[in-house]
């Protein structure tokens, strides 16, 4: 919504600077620790999206950051921070471990609908408490998000290890194996020809977390709940005018992004580990930020985003494999660069580019400048009081 | 140039400055006598705020010259220009609410490193000028228990104290009542006899008339006319500052009211601070009248629009049509104010009435977004809202006519015609409508004049709230006063005055004119 620039500089051009600046700065540091930066991207690159293989890990890493950019990008549109993802995410794990366990499935095709129900549902309820307390407490969404996050993780740890635990699992604490019934396709069943092999964890909830992104681009931009939401998120004195109840619009924002970060555990637990397994969301809750943020909130940027930090993901992985001198902590550093350069220092390269596009194009509708003498733009905008 | 340079206490030269694409001075010369009261007047965006800020220090300008006293200055910074002699007024108060207003005097020029000389110092000064200007200010008050009136003599106060020669006042009148704008007009009189320039900036034309010397007019950046205030009138500054002949009258015939729309008895709002915001109002509006609130913002005006459009709690009765509105529970929302034939144009309308990061189309269906013509279901048909804002723009003469423009990007008057052309098309049975003009340019305020009028004419109630007491005059064919809550009292308007107005405004009764 900035009239300012193009709007394929505001989804494109923005964010690959922003990569290319996170990769250079990465770069160097690689540079200082003695290894080739230049060999370390090219595994990278080729570790991702060199091999079948490779693609296998990327996308079902992206399938994960899909679900969890998607759900804090509903949330940002009502100006909600939801950092609890993980819990949420964590929860949904549970939902789908409760259904696929407790309930025989004809088929993994019902086992797969009962599956998106449990989680999404799971991962509402987790995020329903902080909102209602947002909503009506005026709780902040960000702390108590967070704090379910831990609770969420105390949670699991005594699920798992005392009321869902399988006698002689050797100790890990994880539930039953799934029923084979409900055993999801997985790439080498739908597209064998493609080369993927049979131990590839990418399966066919990528397809569901397509129609999920597909569901939030309707819902914010083509329906009148989508407009009702991000009209709450620029203005809540403008939302209440109109009628719009903020009460409403935060319980129906944070139950949809917490429904979503919960289906993360469609692919995840149902799709990949087949069994639910200690911290089964390994940090994809979080990593939904970021992608959120590169995204900017639209659907088409969350996808875009969460490919690329499954790229991040899996190339990271193989780097740290390859390489001995760059370990498991500088792959997090880098990935923490582009969640720094994308994220937080977005307006870094916005103001400069904003700047240059203004420069470029002389048009006579633009925005006149903020005044310093009257703070806010509206020049009578003061109330003051007797 | 036949004066001496020496007689002249600002000289501006070529004074240009772009913000990126848009030149908000362009290559403006200004000449102020020492000793006379310059106004400077122009619509919103004419580029007088920005002057002001480049000569205050602020903005340094891209191309010009600045001569103090007929001596070149350069301003890098207000301090720079406080150096130089020129104090500035600003409209929102710059003071520190919890000191005194002999601290907030002293505050930045102390003489050295103990308060108490510059403290006495100032004391004294302060009794001096009370003395002579009438500007009796306790000095050891504190800032938040002082009226506005007297806040903004503190800040005149603050600039005499740093020996200002000249001062500029930026819109000063916007927060005072008549009699304070009085009361400020004669101070700033006096202060002109003692051989002080004063530069006033306004957008209001009665008050260029009445006490400048000069006044020079701006339009679009560039300063289109510098006259002596005398050798003019109004209607030549408007057409000069709106560039077309404007008329500044508002045409209408008497009303012919008819049904009784709205009905509002001991209606009470208390706010968060459990402060009663309005306590006990009254009033009833008939069908092809408009019923105008006069006041000083801040007087419960806001609250009783908020309450009437369904979004502040209140206790009381409000009937509309004969019907009483529930004031308790979710149902008494704005939804349902609309659905009962209330539309609102609401005081703010970049806070409130738009969704300034939405586009003009979203926009135009803001707050009638459940409306059946607007989608079906849970979806919204955009194609419909975009052809329903060309419509309006055009019937509305919104400019640019462009759908697609973020309502940020319109001007203050388009911006209101946008919530406007929403709020009557809807054919509501009872319109409320809050500072219609308020940041709107002279050219849309004659126009949004027009719409309220035509929109009375077709029988529907109007209820006015306005600071702008001419707007409530020439608008209105009944006139409530509110002051803390109440109404003082209700006149009409070819019965009463501006005084008696005024009187009512702060809170004095039975003081009939």
């Amino acid at each position: 919504m900035n009239d300012a620039m193009p709007k394929w500089a505001d989804i494109l051009l923005i964010p690959i600077i922003n990569l290319a600046l996170a990769l250079f700065v990465s770069g160097v540091v690689v540079a200082l620790i003695g290894e080739n930066p230049f060999e370390a991207l090219r595994i990278l690159i080729n570790g991702a999206v060199g091999s079948a293989y490779g693609w296998g890990y990327t996308l079902y890493y992206a399938t994960n950051f899909i679900f969890t950019g998607l759900a804090v990008a509903v949330a940002f549109h009502a100006r909600m921070f939801n950092i609890g993802g993980e819990g949420q995410a964590a929860l949904g794990g549970l939902g789908v471990a409760l259904i696929l366990l407790f309930v025989d499935w004809p088929h993994w095709s019902l086992g797969l609908l009962a599956a998106i129900a449990a989680s999404a549902v799971f991962g509402a309820a987790w995020a329903a408490i902080p909102a209602w307390l947002q909503a009506r407490r005026g709780s902040h969404i960000v702390i108590t998000t967070i704090m379910f996050n831990f609770i969420a993780s105390a949670l699991m740890v005594y699920l798992l290890s005392k009321v869902l635990l399988v006698p002689g699992a050797g100790g890990s604490p994880e539930t039953a194996r799934f029923a084979e019934a409900v055993r999801l396709p997985s790439a080498y069943d739908i597209a064998p020809w493609l080369g993927f092999s049979r131990s590839t964890p990418l399966n066919i909830s990528f397809f569901v977390a397509m129609l999920a992104a597909l569901g939030v681009w309707l819902l914010i931009w083509r329906t009148r709940l989508g407009y009702e939401i991000r009209a709450f998120g620029f203005s809540e004195p403008a939302a209440l005018y109109a009628g719009i109840s903020p009460t409403r619009i935060i319980m129906i924002a944070m139950l949809v992004s917490g429904g979503l970060c919960g289906m993360m555990a469609v692919n995840a637990v149902m799709g990949e580990a087949e069994r639910l397994v200690i911290d089964s969301v390994q940090g994809a809750g979080f990593v939904g930020i970021a992608v959120a943020l590169m995204g900017r909130s639209h659907p088409v940027g969350v996808l875009l985003a969460a490919l690329l930090f499954g790229i991040l993901y899996q190339g990271g992985a193989e780097v740290e494999f390859e390489i001995p001198g760059i370990t498991r902590e500088m792959i997090v550093v880098i990935q923490a660069l582009v969640i720094l350069f994308t994220g937080a220092l977005d307006n870094m390269v916005r103001m400069p580019v904003e700047r240059l596009f203004l420069s470029r194009r002389r048009q006579p509708v633009a925005p006149l400048p903020k005044d310093p003498t009257h703070p806010g733009g509206n020049p009578d905008a003061g109330k003051v009081e007797p | 140039m036949t004066q001496s340079d020496t007689s002249l206490a600002i000289e501006l030269r070529g004074i240009s400055k772009a913000f990126g694409p848009v030149q908000a001075n362009k290559d403006i010369s200004i000449q102020v006598r020492r000793g006379t009261i310059h106004g400077i007047i122009g619509e919103n965006g004419a580029g007088k705020s920005t002057l002001m800020s480049i000569l205050y220090g602020f903005y340094k300008a891209d191309s010009g010259e600045i001569y103090i006293g007929g001596k070149k200055t350069d301003i890098p910074d207000s301090q720079a220009a406080i150096d130089a002699g020129i104090g500035m007024v600003f409209q929102h108060f710059k003071l520190v609410e919890n000191f005194s207003v002999l601290e907030n005097v002293v505050l930045g020029a102390e003489d050295g490193r103990l308060l108490k000389p510059s403290l006495s110092k100032a004391r004294k000064l302060l009794k001096q000028l009370a003395d002579d200007y009438e500007m009796d200010v306790d000095p050891d008050a504190i800032i938040e228990d002082l009226g506005v009136g007297q806040q903004q003599r503190v800040e005149i106060l603050k600039a005499l104290y740093r020996e200002a020669d000249i001062l500029i006042l930026d819109e000063p009148t916007g927060v005072l009542t008549p009699a304070e704008a009085d009361h400020l007009f004669r101070i700033l009189e006096g202060l002109r006899d003692e051989g002080k320039t004063i530069i006033l900036i306004t957008h209001k034309l009665r008050e260029i008339m009445e006490i400048t010397d000069s006044v020079s007019v701006m339009r679009r950046g560039e300063m289109t006319a510098t006259v002596q205030t005398a050798e003019t009138s109004p209607e030549q500054l408007a057409e000069l500052m709106v560039g077309r002949k404007v008329l500044l009258r508002v045409d209408k015939t008497p009303a012919k009211p008819g049904a009784v729309v709205l009905e509002v008895e001991n209606l009470r709002v208390v706010d968060e601070q459990k402060v009663e915001r309005l306590r006990g109002i009254d009033l009833t509006i008939r069908a092809g009248e408009v019923l105008g609130i006069a006041g000083v913002a801040g007087n419960g005006q806001s609250e009783l629009l908020e309450v009437l459009g369904g979004y502040a709690n209140g206790t009381g009765t409000i009937r509309v049509n004969g019907q009483p509105i529930d004031l308790t529970g979710t149902a008494s929302d704005a939804r349902t104010r609309r659905a009962r034939g209330i539309a609102h144009v609401p005081e703010d309308r970049q806070r409130e009435g738009l969704i300034m990061d939405y586009r003009a189309w979203e926009n135009v269906g803001f707050g009638y977004h459940h409306d059946a013509k607007f989608g079906s279901g849970i979806f919204m048909d955009n194609a419909a809202l975009k052809a329903d804002c060309v419509a309006k723009m055009e019937r509305f003469d919104v400019r640019p006519p462009d759908p697609n423009l973020t309502a940020k990007n319109f001007s203050g008057g388009n911006q209101q015609k946008i919530v406007l052309a929403r709020e009557i098309e809807r054919n509501p049975d009872l319109l409320l409508i809050g500072q219609p003009t308020r940041g709107v340019d002279i050219g849309a305020i004659e126009f949004i004049h027009q719409q309220i009028i035509a929109l009375r004419d077709q029988g529907k109630a109007i209820l006015l709230v306005s600071v702008e007491l001419d707007e409530i005059m020439a608008l209105s064919d009944r006139i409530a006063v509110m002051f803390d809550g109440r109404i003082m009292g209700e006149r009409l308007p070819d019965q009463t005055d501006q005084r008696e107005l005024g009187l009512l405004m702060a809170g004095v009764t039975g003081a009939a004119a």
